[in-house]
């Protein structure tokens, strides 16, 4: 059982010390929100609202399309303004609501009332995370309720709760386990309860040691094990954190269901907490709005839909020699060029980079150096397969297992040519996917 | 030495016989015109036919699966070629075809959202809020039609549009698939009116984000000859079935439609002055 540490990885500047000490505080609603209905991965929910309509507080927005799918839900009462195109923090422009809110903030019924989850059964927590809108808040916003239903032939005997918070900068989830471990650990246990697994384990990066104790000591009487890990990024990446922890390999192409094992991520614990204790749909979030472009980083609660821009005023708004706003952490995250883009359920930071940190580079030919080879923690060879994607060979890319790639960034982290190799990959497994649905 | 002669002719003799023997025994019956298709053709395996290349457009057509003017590079030419081949009579009026870029936005008239740092390649760039580019639906000019032309008819200009050389464009259609924003069109040699622009954004915003931008006045739609020129979705579309004069050109207000001559014939310059503007 015993894990160790996973294959490659690096050691980015952690910055952590910008956020980390401050607690976790809400900020005031917005004059506007800007709700995207396409906040999870699989198919985009679909628009039950129109121009004009009143909408309360946790009413639903946007219905689930098929399975791999939740729903969206008001972040607030008030009026649908509009529905437009607007900058999505993932990349894309993409159709959001915009919602004038009343100020009452008031309620749809039958949300927000505090109940007995002792009375559910397994089925029932499913049906209530999915109602909910539950996704994976750590960034890739996979549907929580999909994960959860694992077919009956791959048992799980264990489930990870996800604290590694490896991406640098970031302090979201950190703070969370500060401030809301009981719940973190209640929220868990229904994940438990659904999947019928008794070993539950807590896993956070030794970065966070106070993290560690606070989460311990809620802990203690519930007999879950708390883990520290080594500090390398991607540790909260699902594969590495598995193999960390318990020394189990996912096999390529397989997921962690396959070893038996279960990753969710802190904050969707605590998204599961207040959706079946108190039927609160997920219309806010912690962000953890950093870097030395930001005047006052911060841990905010904010509400879902809230633009960059606003939430970056409440900060204290940008140093005046800002030069890059990035939407999650700087590994993963995506630069952004709108401060029209708006938090949705996966964005767990707002990194501000100053424009004397903004590297400005043009990727050179590939020296065979074999750093990436030797950071690439799916043990794939990046070098190989960025010169594949450069000359458009993606078949060839596709045998040489791009699939596989999980876009943690160490490949172009430690390239000495500079060469946009996750970019690259990027198109590469489109083209590879998209071959595939074309033949199949 | 005269051993070693004897030995070898021998030798040589026995051998050839027995692949003349091989040869008629396991003889694969083929097609002649097959063949002889395959010689009329150009050769360059380029795809243009939406097949492999020349031997496989060649099996087609003497199979009779393919028409006998399938191969746009070879155009009437070579059609009339393998009619001959094939006994088939061969109407012609096939009219050449060109690849022609429908934006005219270039960097001087359209404005960017962004500053872009990534992957040199449209398809690659598209990934990240679809370009940099403030028009969604504007040439990107990062050159992958330029890349990906196996007849250098295609040009980066530097003012951030590819040019075309009609005189060296086939028509193989390797630009129009490889566009991520689709605004690669074949069009006939012949006619002179073209629409550079693919916006469907609303006049207002096309104003805003771009000099030369058909914002759907429908003038030219007007003045043209009827069903000339239709508007679909806030755009105005050329049907090349008709012949334009070039005098409607001149009605666009924001010189989007204009009377190219892309088979040399014609003054262009002319025509542009008559338009109003300078492009």
């Amino acid at each position: 059982m015993a894990g160790g540490k996973f294959f490659g990885g690096v050691h980015p500047e952690y910055n952590k010390d910008l956020a980390a000490a401050r607690a976790i505080e809400a900020m005031p609603l917005a004059a506007r929100l800007v709700v995207h209905f396409a906040q999870n991965l699989g198919a985009a929910p679909k628009p039950v609202v129109k121009k004009g309509d009143a909408v309360k507080k946790g009413q639903i927005i946007a219905e689930p399309q098929g399975f791999i799918s939740v729903p969206i839900h008001a972040p607030t009462s008030g009026t649908v303004q509009s529905i437009d195109i607007f900058p999505h923090p993932v990349g894309a422009d993409m159709q959001a609501a915009v919602i004038i809110p009343d100020g009452k903030d008031e309620w749809a019924d039958g949300c927000n009332v505090e109940r007995d989850a002792s009375r559910f059964d397994a089925e029932a927590i499913k049906q209530i995370v999915r109602d909910a809108g539950l996704v994976g808040m750590g960034g890739a916003a996979f549907p929580t309720h999909v994960k959860l239903s694992p077919p009956k032939e791959k048992p799980i005997d264990l489930l990870i709760i996800n604290g590694a918070e490896c991406e640098p900068y970031l302090t979201s989830d950190h703070r969370l386990m500060l401030e809301k471990p009981a719940q973190i650990l209640e929220g868990a246990s229904y994940f438990a309860k659904v999947l019928g697994v008794n070993n539950v384990s807590v896993a956070i990066e030794k970065n966070k040691p106070d993290a560690i104790e606070a989460m311990r000591k809620a802990a203690e009487k519930l007999g879950i094990a708390v883990r520290g890990l080594d500090v390398v990024y991607p540790q909260g990446a699902e594969r590495q954190l598995i193999f960390a922890l318990v020394g189990r390999t996912v096999p390529a192409g397989a997921l962690p269901m396959d070893v038996g094992v279960l990753v969710q991520n802190v904050g969707t614990s605590f998204a599961a907490y207040e959706a079946i204790r108190f039927a609160r749909p997920l219309i806010e979030r912690v962000v953890c709005v950093t870097g030395r472009g930001i005047v006052n980083p911060r841990n905010v609660l904010v509400r879902i839909g809230t633009t960059f821009g606003d939430v970056i005023t409440y900060c204290g708004g940008q140093q005046p020699d800002a030069g890059k706003v990035i939407g999650g952490g700087p590994m993963m995250g995506v630069a952004q060029y709108s401060l029209e883009a708006s938090v949705t359920k996966g964005t767990s930071g707002i990194v501000v980079l100053k424009q004397e940190e903004v590297a400005q580079f043009v990727g050179e030919a590939c020296i065979r150096c074999g750093r990436c080879v030797r950071a690439c923690p799916m043990r794939l060879n990046p070098s190989v397969l960025g010169i594949f994607a450069e000359r458009l060979r993606f078949d060839d890319a596709g045998e040489h297992h791009v699939l596989d790639c999980i876009e943690c960034g160490c490949c172009a982290y430690v390239c000495p040519s500079r060469r946009p190799m996750v970019h690259q990959f990027r198109r590469a497994k489109a083209e590879v996917r998209r071959k595939a649905a074309k033949a199949s | 030495m005269l051993t070693a002669v004897i030995a070898l002719s021998a030798l040589a003799l026995v051998s050839s016989l027995l692949l003349a023997m091989v040869a008629r025994a396991f003889a694969v019956p083929s097609n002649p015109k097959v063949e002889e298709i395959e010689g009329a053709l150009p050769g360059a395996n380029c795809g243009g036919c939406g097949l492999p290349g020349c031997g496989e457009l060649a099996r087609r057509i003497a199979d009779g699966k393919a028409d006998i003017d399938s191969c746009p590079v070879g155009g009437e030419r070579v059609a009339q070629m393998i009619a001959l081949i094939m006994g088939k009579s061969y109407a012609g009026g096939l009219v050449r075809k060109v690849a022609f870029i429908l934006c005219g936005g270039d960097d001087q008239v359209a404005a960017k959202r962004f500053y872009y740092n990534g992957v040199r390649d449209c398809t690659s760039a598209a990934i990240l809020f679809g370009g940099d580019k403030a028009c969604q639906y504007g040439c990107m000019g990062l050159g992958t039609c330029e890349g990906v032309c196996p007849f250098d008819a295609m040009h980066m200009l530097p003012t951030g549009l590819p040019e075309v050389e009609p005189v060296k464009c086939t028509a193989c259609g390797k630009c129009v698939a490889a566009c991520p924003k689709h605004i690669i069109k074949l069009v006939p040699v012949d006619k002179r009116l073209h629409i550079l622009c693919s916006s469907h954004d609303r006049g207002a915003k096309v104003r805003k984000i771009c000099a030369v931008g058909c914002i759907g006045c429908t003038k030219c739609v007007k003045e043209g000859p009827e069903g000339a020129i239709a508007m679909q979705n806030n755009l105005a579309v050329v049907n090349y079935d008709f012949d334009i004069p070039d005098t409607v050109a001149a009605v666009c207000p924001m010189n989007t439609i204009r009377a190219i001559s892309l088979d040399g014939s014609g003054d262009n310059a002319g025509v542009k002055a008559a338009a109003g503007g300078g492009v």
